[in-house]
């Protein structure tokens, strides 16, 4: 159902909500970015939908509300052991259009992958999505190339617009607060092309893999993992078990953020890493986004928000990767003919 | 015929040069930095009264030789928009430098460029520039935005190295060690691992925020303020060339204004009225004073952060000729 409210209204339905549900949004964190003076925009808590970033792109993704960057999963003492609590309350979490399509990417990962993951399903049940629209695409981005560029399954569209406020609700809650507001029919801000344009291969043909292509990111990328970690279909995660250093016999168990592109991503017992090329981490990464996720789920794991491409200190662009490497297949297959 | 006042040419920011008749006309730019619109000027100068070459000098200024003495008046006139334009403190206007004792405030490019700096050195040497000038007391003053000290703040009477005091989510850390990493081979090796988790040794740190630079996750950030590293003293010369040792670490902006405001009360009450050109290095007339009596004027209604560490007493070294 659409409506159309007051900001005042919908911060006090916010205020309400957030009695059972903590609210994320992207959020600006003011001189908080790599260098000085520069600004962080990435998710955080928020009380007001005017601490909401709407005019620009977040630098990271919304994942770290279901997938924490660290994550204490589970205490253990010497015969003991006890799983570390839910939050007790849910999330409310603002999305754009890629990011929604990205969760599809970490649902099939973390609940039709094999093994249900609990950590990630207590935290999925208890989260309402709600969609940010875009008026106009960013830099890097290429949603349109993915097909991501739309979504209609959020629990509620919501565009602020000064003191007006359109709602699109999917979430009876919602309904129920925003009764007598004035009904309207709201269609979600969406771009329909980007500037950034990328050409996916079909299938890229295994001996590509060796291909001297990826010799010059062996040269160039310095394994920072920025690229995975601000990647909202990047779900990797590593252990450490940590036993308290006050008493060795008790300690837990987290998960943290993992990256193939770090050093000690494929270290195996004994010590051996079978891919310490980084050219060859970018080859993983990349037939991992737009080839091997696709011929085991069906579609590509990348959603185009081209944050890679915003964040990577090394200026390579992962959009521009995979067009050169379209290039490269279509350059081959003209061979083989 | 030419009947001059040598000192008062000096303090007017010319020189005195090797070629009679001729002299050479010094323009300050406080902080290194300028909009590129003066550099015609600047040309037009060269050209019209100099002999069309222009000199970069060591502080970050300019000086255009080979001018006429007798066309100084013309030359500060030409140079009142430029005077202007850079916000130089000016005694009486239309008559350019009115001291050349207290030298250019240099920096190195610093934050509004360079990835490391942890602070904007044009903002904070333009700052200072006006609180010290116009004095021709001879100071030397350099701010730089990092420990690396690309200015060379070390070689000034007057150094300000920028600091960051790293801050750390530990719920935002993966333990990638990129930070330990980069300090340990870029930095002073202050990060070390306990439990998958960073642990920053203080006393070590240098604030170069190599970790914040490096971090990939946003764990490591700046600290809102931004500290300094003031260094004293140091110097070329004849006699005791020497590198400027640590007086403050984790100081403020506030408390460096004020120690070389105060400076120059101490040299105004101990230089040495009899030495040639009644000119007399900071340094040599702390040399003579002990350091006890300079941090006694130096500190003078000096506000210290809680934070700020005091080095006392100094000890420097460099190479003794004399």
């Amino acid at each position: 159902m659409g409506y159309q409210t007051t900001l005042a209204k919908i911060n006090a339905i916010f205020s309400d909500l957030s009695k059972d549900y903590v609210i994320y949004a992207p959020k600006r964190f003011v001189g908080d970015g790599t260098f000085t003076n520069i600004d962080t925009i990435r998710y955080g808590e928020i009380t007001d939908l005017s601490e909401i970033e709407f005019a620009e792109k977040s630098n990271y993704s919304f994942k770290e509300v279901l997938l924490p960057i660290s994550e204490t999963l589970f205490y253990f003492t010497e015969n003991e052991m006890k799983e570390a609590d839910a939050p007790k309350k849910g999330a409310i979490v603002f999305l754009r259009s890629c990011d929604l399509h990205g969760l599809k990417r970490m649902d099939t990962i973390y609940l039709e992958n094999g093994a249900v993951d609990t950590y990630y399903k207590r935290l999925r049940d208890k989260t309402k999505f709600i969609l940010m629209g875009c008026e106009n695409s960013f830099e890097n981005c290429f949603c349109v190339s993915m097909g991501t560029q739309k979504s209609d399954d959020y629990d509620a569209y919501i565009k602020v617009d000064g003191n007006a406020v359109l709602v699109d609700s999917h979430w009876d809650l919602l309904d129920a607060a925003l009764a007598g507001a004035t009904e309207a029919s709201v269609m979600p801000d969406s771009v329909t092309a980007n500037n950034t344009v990328v050409t996916v291969p079909e299938t890229v043909p295994q001996t590509l893999f060796d291909a001297p292509f990826w010799e010059d990111y062996g040269n160039r990328c310095i394994a920072c993992g920025r690229c995975n970690f601000v990647c909202p279909t990047c779900t990797c995660f590593t252990m450490q078990d940590i036993f308290y250093t006050d008493n060795g016999k008790a300690g837990e168990r987290r998960r943290v953020w993992a990256s193939c592109h770090v050093d000690g991503y494929t270290d195996m017992a004994g010590g051996h890493a079978f891919r310490n090329d980084k050219g060859q981490r970018m080859r993983f990464k990349v037939m991992h986004k737009v080839n091997d996720y696709k011929r085991r789920f069906g579609t590509h794991m990348c959603i185009g928000c081209g944050r890679c491409d915003d964040v990577c200190p090394e200026y390579i662009s992962f959009a521009n990767c995979i067009n050169k490497l379209n290039t490269l297949v279509n350059d081959s297959v003209k061979e083989e003919n | 015929m030419l009947d001059l006042n040598t000192k008062k040419i000096k303090k007017n920011a010319y020189r005195i040069t090797k070629v009679r008749g001729e002299t050479a006309s010094r323009i300050r730019v406080p902080g290194g930095l300028l909009t590129a619109e003066l550099l015609p000027l600047i040309q037009n100068i060269a050209e019209t009264y100099g002999n069309g070459r222009i000199h970069l000098t060591t502080r970050q200024g300019f000086e255009i030789p080979g001018i006429k003495f007798t066309d100084m008046e013309a030359v500060n006139a030409l140079l009142q928009p430029i005077i202007d334009k850079l916000d130089i403190n000016q005694e009486i206007p239309g008559k350019g430098y009115t001291s050349a004792g207290t030298r250019n405030i240099s920096a190195c490019i610093g934050s509004n460029t360079c990835p490391f700096a942890t602070y904007n050195t044009t903002n904070f040497a333009k700052k200072m520039e006006q609180e010290i000038f116009p004095n021709d007391l001879h100071f030397k003053v350099a701010f730089t935005g990092c420990a690396n000290d690309c200015i060379k703040t070390r070689m000034q009477d007057f150094g300000i190295i920028g600091m960051t005091e790293p801050q750390y989510q530990k719920e935002r850390c993966i333990g990638c060690q990129a930070c330990v990493k980069a300090c340990q081979k870029k930095s002073v090796d202050a990060l070390s691992v306990e439990n998958y988790r960073i642990v920053r040794n203080t006393e070590k740190c240098v604030g170069c925020g190599e970790c914040v630079i490096n971090c990939p996750t946003r764990a490591w950030t700046r600290s809102p303020e931004t500290y300094y590293r003031l260094v004293l003293m140091g110097r070329t010369g004849k006699r005791n060339p020497r590198l400027a040792e640590d007086f403050l670490v984790w100081a403020t902006e506030d408390a460096i204004i004020k120690i070389v405001k105060n400076t120059y009360d101490f040299v105004n009450h101990y230089i040495d009225r009899e030495a040639p050109g009644g000119k007399e290095h900071i340094g040599y007339i702390i040399d003579r004073t002990g350091f006890e009596e300079y941090k006694k004027w130096a500190m003078e209604g000096v506000e210290l952060d809680l934070r700020t560490i005091v080095k006392n007493p100094i000890y420097w070294g460099g190479i003794h000729y004399d």
